[in-house]
Formats: C-alpha cells, sequence, structure tokens
C-alpha cells in the first residue's frame, strides 16, 4: 500500500482526513483495474497462440486453395476452384477417401466392442485392479510410429508371425502389404492396438457411475450377467460410446503415421492402397508434387468432410440421448445419465489428445492418435 | 484396500476423495460384489499378452541378425546379450543423430509440457472462478475447438514457419504446442469442483493481488489435475510424429523421426530398426512404469467429470 501511495502531502497542507480517502480511491483503483483485466490477461496466452496457430492456418488453407502456389515458388496467380477441380479429377484422391474411410470403420467398430467389453471386465471386484488397468493402458505409450514398424513385421508378407500362426491352423499366408482390404486390416489393427485400452478405461468410468440400484432391479427381475450387460450398462454407457465414437472419427479421418510408416517408402504402397488422404496431402504439398495450392485444396475438402460427419453424428447423438432420458427409471439416474453424458463429452476430446500434436492446439483431433482415442 | 491413502498421496485429496465415492458407489450390491472367476483373469491376461507382446518382440528382433529375421517369424524365444550391441550401434551411428533426436525430444515434450500446464491453470482459473464479460461464450469457444481438425491447418502453419525462418528449428514444433484447448478445458473443470469460492475471497480480503491469488492459491489447489494434464502432454509430445517430420529434417530430429530414417536409409536391417524402436519407446515406458496408476486416473476421471 504504501508503495501505492508515493505522493505524500506535505503535512499541515491537507490534514490526515484528506489524505485517507484518496489513498483508498488510489489503491481501489488500481485493483477494480486489477479484477477487470487480469481474466482476460489469464486467459489471453490460450487465444493468442491458438488463434496465430491453430485458427488462422485453418482458415488461411481456404485462400492458399485458391492460389497457384509451390513449395519452392511461393505464391502464384490466383486460379478459382481450380485446384478443386484438379484435386477431384485425381483418381488417387478418391482412392485415399475409400482407403481412410475403410480403415477407420476397421478401426472403430471392432475397437469399440473390444473396449466396452475389456471395461465389463474390469468392472468387477478385481484382484490387483490398478495392475489390470496399467496393462491394458500400455500401448498408449508406445509412440504410433513405432507401433507401425513393429506391426508392419508382424504383418509382414513373407516370414511374418501372423503368416506363421495362420499357416498353423491351416490358411493361405495373406499378402498384408500388397492387398488393399488386408493392408487396411493391418493398419486398423495398429490404432486398435495402441487406442483399445485407452477407451476401456473411459467406459469403464462410465460403467462405475451406472447406478447400482438398477443392477439390483435387474438382478429381481431374474437377469443373468449377460442379460445385465446389453439392458442396463450398454444403455447406459451409451452417452459415452457415442462420445468415443464421435472424437474417434475426427482422428481417424487425420490417420497419418500408421500407413507412413507401413513400408520404407511411406507412400501408401505400390498402386496407394493403403494411401490415406492426409497422407495423401503430404505427398502433394512434400512429395513430388511440392503443389500447396492443390494440397490446400485437399485439406479444405477434408475439413468439409470431417464437418458433416460429425454434423450427422451430432444429430444422431442429440436423437439418441433424448430418447434414452425418457424411460429414465428414476430422477436419480437420470441425472447420472445427464452428468455423465455431459462428462463424456469433455472426456472424449480430451482424451484424445491427439496425438497429433500437430499443431497442438487441438489436442484430440490430431492425428492419427487419435482416432481412437 | 489400500488404494485411498496411495491416491491421497499421489493425486490429492481431489482425487483421493473421487476414488473412495467411486467405491462406495459400488459396494452396495451383491453383483459386482463377489470375485469374478477365473475366465475373468484368463481373457484380461490375454489382453495383458496382447498389450506386452509387441514390445517383447522388438527386443527378439533386436536380438537377432538380420539373416534369421528373414528367413524366420521369430526367429528366438528369449532376447540376449547381443541386443546391446544393437543398441550401441544405433547410438553410434553416423546416419542418425540419436543424442540429438533425445535431447530435442525431451526439449520439446519438457518445454510444452511445462508451458500447456502454467497457461491452462491460468486461463482454468479464470473460466472458472472469476467473473468478466464475455467468459460463457469464451469458453464454448474453447470446447469447440477441441473438436477442430486443425491439423489440417499445417500447410499455411508451415508457409508461416518458413516465412519466419523456424523450418528446421525446434520452436517450429514447440510454439504450436504451447497451449490446448484439452488443457484449459480440463483444468476449468477441475479447478470449477476443487478451489472453494472461500478461499480466494480470503485472499482477496488479505490484500493479495489477482496474480498473487492465482500463484498462491489456485495454482497449488491444481497440483493433482496439473500432474496429469503435464504427462499427457509429454506422452503426446514424445509420440508426436506428423507436424515435426514436415517441420523437422535429419539434422535436427525428434525420436520418431529417428525410427523413420532408420527404416528408410539402410538397406532396412529390421534388427537395428526394432533396437531403435526400443530405445525410442523406453522412457515412456519407464515414466509409465511410475506414473501409470495417474494415467489411469486421468482418464477415467475425465471421463465421469460431473
Amino acid at each position: 500500500m504504501a508503495v501505492l501511495t508515493p505522493t505524500q502531502p506535505p503535512p499541515g497542507l491537507e490534514g490526515p482526513t484528506e489524505r485517507t480517502p484518496r489513498r483508498v480511491g488510489l489503491t481501489q483503483r488500481l485493483s477494480r483495474w486489477d479484477v477487470k483485466v487480469s481474466p482476460y490477461l489469464y486467459i489471453s496466452p490460450f487465444f493468442v497462440l491458438f488463434a496465430i496457430t491453430g485458427l488462422f492456418p485453418l482458415v488461411y488453407t481456404a485462400v492458399v486453395s485458391v492460389y497457384d502456389w509451390n513449395l519452392l515458388g511461393g505464391q502464384g496467380d490466383f486460379v478459382g476452384l481450380q485446384n478443386y477441380t484438379d484435386v477431384l479429377a485425381q483418381p488417387t484422391f478418391w482412392k485415399s477417401l475409400r482407403n481412410t474411410l475403410s480403415i477407420f470403420v476397421l478401426s472403430s467398430v471392432p475397437q469399440v466392442i473390444v473396449a466396452i467389453t475389456i471395461a465389463a471386465l474390469l468392472d468387477q471386484n478385481l484382484r490387483a485392479a490398478t495392475f489390470w488397468r496399467m496393462g491394458v493402458l500400455l500401448p498408449y505409450v508406445v509412440a504410433p510410429v513405432a507401433v507401425s514398424m513393429i506391426f508392419g513385421r508382424l504383418f509382414a508378407d513373407q516370414y511374418g508371425l501372423i503368416n506363421e500362426l495362420l499357416g498353423v491352423v491351416g490358411i493361405e499366408p495373406i499378402r498384408w502389404h500388397a492387398d488393399t482390404f488386408a493392408s487396411h486390416v493391418a493398419i486398423s489393427s495398429m490404432v486398435n492396438f495402441r487406442w483399445t485400452g485407452y477407451n476401456a478405461l473411459i467406459f469403464l468410468a462410465a460403467m462405475q457411475a451406472v447406478p447400482r440400484e438398477l443392477y439390483e432391479a435387474a438382478i429381481i427381475d431374474g437377469a443373468g450377467r449377460v442379460r445385465q450387460f446389453f439392458s442396463v450398462t450398454v444403455p447406459q454407457i451409451r452417452a459415452t460410446i457415442i462420445f468415443v465414437v464421435i472424437t474417434s472419427t475426427i482422428g481417424g479421418l487425420q490417420i497419418f503415421d500408421e500407413p507412413r510408416m507401413f513400408d520404407a517408402q511411406g507412400l501408401g504402397g505400390a498402386d496407394r492402397q493403403w494411401m490415406t488422404t492426409v497422407l495423401y496431402l503430404y505427398d502433394v504439398a512434400w512429395g513430388n508434387q511440392k503443389n500447396f495450392g492443390r494440397a490446400a485444396a485437399v485439406a479444405w475438402l477434408l475439413f468439409l468432410i470431417i464437418l458433416a460427419i460429425g454434423m450427422v453424428n451430432f444429430l444422431v447423438t442429440r436423437r439418441i440421448s433424448t430418447s434414452s432420458t425418457r424411460p429414465g427409471p428414476s430422477r436419480r439416474a437420470r441425472r447420472h445419465v445427464r452428468s455423465r453424458r455431459r462428462a463424456g463429452a469433455g472426456r472424449a476430446m480430451a482424451v484424445r489428445p491427439p496425438a497429433a500434436g500437430d499443431n497442438a492446439a487441438v489436442p484430440m483431433p490430431s492425428s492419427t492418435d487419435r482416432r481412437k482415442r | 484396500m489400500s488404494s485411498v491413502p496411495v491416491a491421497a498421496q499421489t493425486a490429492g485429496t481431489g482425487a483421493a476423495r473421487a476414488a473412495a465415492r467411486r467405491r462406495n458407489a459400488g459396494k452396495n450390491v451383491g453383483g459386482t460384489q463377489r470375485r469374478p472367476r477365473w475366465v475373468t483373469y484368463t481373457i484380461l491376461g490375454v489382453a495383458l499378452l496382447v498389450s506386452v507382446f509387441p514390445l517383447y518382440f522388438t527386443l527378439i528382433l533386436g536380438s537377432s541378425t538380420p539373416d534369421e529375421i528373414s528367413r524366420s517369424a521369430l526367429p528366438q524365444l528369449l532376447p540376449d546379450a547381443s541386443l546391446f550391441d544393437r543398441f550401441a550401434d544405433v547410438m553410434s551411428s553416423d546416419a542418425i543423430n540419436f543424442w540429438k533426436a533425445a535431447f530435442n525430444s525431451v526439449v520439446i515434450s519438457v518445454v510444452t509440457a511445462a508451458s500447456v500446464v502454467l497457461f491452462s491453470t491460468l486461463a482454468g482459473f479464470s473460466f472458472a472462478k472469476l467473473r468478466f464479460r464475455g467468459r460463457g461464450p469464451l469458453l464454448v469457444f474453447v470446447i469447440a475447438t477441441m473438436a477442430v481438425p486443425t491439423q489440417l491447418g499445417v500447410i499455411p502453419l508451415y508457409i508461416l514457419m518458413s516465412d519466419i525462418g523456424w523450418i528446421g528449428k525446434l520452436q517450429a514444433v514447440i510454439v504450436p504446442a504451447l497451449v490446448t484447448a484439452f488443457g484449459v478445458f480440463w483444468m476449468t473443470q477441475y479447478l470449477g469442483e476443487a478451489l472453494p469460492y472461500e478461499l480466494i475471497e480470503a485472499a482477496r480480503v488479505d490484500g493479495a493481488s489477482m496474480f498473487r491469488t492465482f500463484w498462491s492459491i489456485a495454482l497449488p489447489a491444481a497440483r493433482p489435475a496439473a500432474a496429469m494434464l503435464g504427462l499427457f502432454t509429454f506422452v503426446q509430445q514424445w509420440t508426436n510424429f506428423f507436424w515435426p517430420s514436415i517441420v523437422l529434417n535429419q539434422n535436427n530430429p525428434t525420436l520418431p523421426l529417428v525410427v523413420r530414417s532408420l527404416q528408410s536409409n539402410y538397406f532396412v536391417d529390421y534388427s537395428l530398426v526394432m533396437a531403435g524402436v526400443f530405445l525410442v519407446t523406453l522412457p515412456l515406458i519407464v515414466i509409465f512404469l511410475f506414473t501409470g496408476r495417474q494415467l489411469v486416473a486421468g482418464i477415467m476421471q475425465g471421463a465421469v467429470k460431473g
């Protein structure tokens, strides 16, 4: 306080009665300013950095996409929608979209099913519960790049361990790299490896929030374990399931690391049979074409697709979650559902911090990981 | 169960209370009370095996010669001492900058983790506990950005980095990762619950400035959540590949980039590659062994918040 009042009036001229209000005035003004400005000051690092490194590049992508723009030559002429028509005319672009969707479906559907199953197993009175939980989470700390290298060997076309095992049960070796669908299965398995346990823990948390009375009621009605699972657990964690699916969509459609590392060339195979859209974007911008304008068009198209799929997801979610609250068994249960739903949303996002890191600004969607993540 | 005091020590009393609540919620019913049978443990055991197998596999291939690898899917059953020779080969290889990459990865991961924690806590404190105009819409904006695929902005971001001469430099990776919307959201959620208004008021009444209140009251209260956030950010950056592979190069790589060049620069020597893969993963595994409990708790808390 003393510091704040350096101008001490000469004694005598003004009485202490004068001075006291003045001092309070200045302090108050400073403190009011502190109260007013601090909140904005504290949130500003996020907004400023995000605006520069996240939002601006995303929006500016649209600008780059209407110019002739090269990695080396820089900005060229305005070309309108030429880049878009070029991209849409490229068979590789469509192939990459097909591959992306195929890998996405193969990684999200089985993953959610397995994750829920593991969560149901973990949601019991286990011995060494933390040990099992950590066990299923272990793959999360293995980098996608490393996972891809390892699985690339496991799924080797010749002398790969998976083919050897298949041989033991009498199945012909599968050409995991050469065959389109088989390569999608292999890449999806990498995604599933890394994220299944992670999602299982999310589902586990949701399951633990299910009111136990519901199980009691089910038991009284004569439901067995399986019936309880399908009639109580699954409907109760539906909101969490949907959120996991949504976040995996955002990440899954941007998968890059795994297909990039699946062979030494990193361009999606001889016939581009496992080239994903982000890998295609990378190839257009930094590979052979070095064409930023066209790559920006690819990015923007993918963005619209993700947005569209996200919207569909959102609408479906809303429908499902509104209808799910209706037959709520009790007010308490309904409250649980609601809070879980809220939580689920947050979590889902969170969870998937994207490994992507990429830009980092958005944790979840990031790349590859995310996906499933 | 002994986990309550452990949780209190490692993750803070907030987490311990949440854990106790969760546990008690499960106590009252017969259904989940009895110990599960061996079937459950068997299936979980298989899941555990799947989790661990790929790491075991890297050790096996790292212990084998390229010749053996080309002739057999699983050349041996146990790793042997030749593994350490391969580690030494990776570390001393001229074709890759292993130590530089390791140093870079540490710098990037530590700096971004610290920065994300600091800025997220600051913003979370503001959003959760301070009143100001525009708070609601701004928070909605933060949450919405979590769903935006910013990865798709790589091209302008690259142009930007190139214009300011950051291509090939660490700050090109660090600066875009200094803040995350997820972090802000996470800390807002946590501080909203864990930090009572009474504490803030008490500090203000005692004459603390806003920043002093943040530093002495909010930051300590946020410790458990901050530790988890830092951990997640660290893992995320350590395993990050897409953006670093674009903006960095072989002269100044991170560890994931080293893995990439092991595969593409050599006539692929899988023994060496797998030794490298294991070395790159090892630090995170060590961290995981010590902090896995918090990671598990972090994922589960995030899922049921509210």
